[in-house]
């Protein structure tokens, strides 16, 4: 496989990977760290592509596992803390201002909720993928899926309804 | 009628239990101008999926092609230079240094080489003379015999 081959693989989910990467890990030197990776572990066995049903989940999972055991390292436990701060840049909608705040606070809001949860809100309301990838990217079951999808929904529409309402910032 | 559809979509959507393409008509709801007061909450929400879709990786993967150095070429290289060594070697090792046509130039050029040979010989010949002196001393070493003489005469031995 030549090297432009495997970036016509790759190039289709590459941003998916990262996002997800991003998601799990917040800070966007680890995600991009954690997204080279990946590639490059794909690059390394790239003689098995072919045998890969999907070559998109699994790197998925890859990232998922991954970015576990990043978050499981003390190293990466301590960049959570020094990142935990950020704030999403290059927006072409941060010109709304009134808008900005509260798009900013749902990412505080989702960077709180479980990982499992927060994985599922990526992969369905960022990445549109539908439910079987999904329980197969995380290997979950269809269900298990919709509530915790179903949970993690409730729990940002809460926290947002207290903030519009109460101005609780 | 619409924002009674989007309502139940909402509900539904809470859930788990919208598709897809429902949820793209949320999206595409939530994400216009203006939207019933009482959803506006929800608008943050939709608006931070688009945008976070749209963030890019945007490091560089070096992928490097481990280039495994065949080692079969070495021999086709060694093959190679032998073959040439053969060629070289026999086209070039005839040693031919010409001829004269005329003879008496060819006598002239071979006496005259005959005559550096001669006296680089007598050169070599001169230093050979110093033999005879190892002769020289071999001749006094005749007295010797004279000592034996004597000593036959001493002893009476004879």
């Amino acid at each position: 496989m030549t090297q432009t081959e495997f970036l016509n693989i790759v190039m289709p989910f590459k941003d998916k990977v990262f996002r997800l990467a991003k998601r799990l890990l917040v800070s966007r030197e680890e995600a991009e760290d954690a997204t080279q990776e990946v590639l490059l572990k794909l690059w390394k066995n790239k003689t098995k592509i072919a045998e890969y049903k999907n070559v998109e989940a699994f790197s998925m999972t890859m990232t998922k596992n991954y970015c576990f055991d990043r978050l499981k390292s003390k190293q990466s436990k301590n960049l959570k803390i020094v990142h935990s701060n950020y704030e999403e840049k290059n927006t072409p909608l941060q010109k709304q201002v009134e808008l900005n705040d509260s798009v900013s606070w749902v990412a505080k809001i989702i960077e709180d909720i479980p990982e499992q949860q927060k994985m599922i809100i990526q992969l369905r309301d960022i990445e549109d993928y539908d439910f079987e990838e999904i329980a197969k990217m995380l290997d979950m079951n269809n269900t298990a899926v919709r509530v915790a999808l179903s949970r993690a929904r409730k729990t940002i529409r809460e926290k947002l309804t207290n903030t519009h309402s109460y101005g609780v910032r | 009628m619409v924002l009674d559809n989007i309502e139940k979509l909402l509900e539904k959507y809470e859930n788990g239990e919208t598709s897809l393409k429902e949820e793209q008509q949320l999206k595409n709801y939530f994400t216009q101008e203006t939207v019933a007061p009482h959803l506006e909450m929800y608008k943050p929400m939709f608006m931070y999926f688009l945008v976070n879709k749209q963030e890019q990786f945007t490091k560089d993967v070096p992928l490097k092609t481990k280039t495994i150095f065949n080692y079969k070429w070495i021999s086709v290289a060694a093959v190679a230079v032998l073959m040439l060594g053969f060629y070289f070697g026999t086209s070039l090792g005839n040693s031919d240094l010409g001829t004269y046509e005329d003879p008496q130039l060819a006598f002239n050029e071979f006496s005259k080489s005959m005559e550096m040979i001669s006296s680089k010989f007598n050169k070599g010949a001169s230093t050979v003379g110093y033999l005879n002196e190892v002769n020289k001393g071999t001749s006094t070493l005749g007295y010797l015999n004279e000592v034996e003489n004597t000593t036959s005469i001493i002893f009476k031995r004879n």
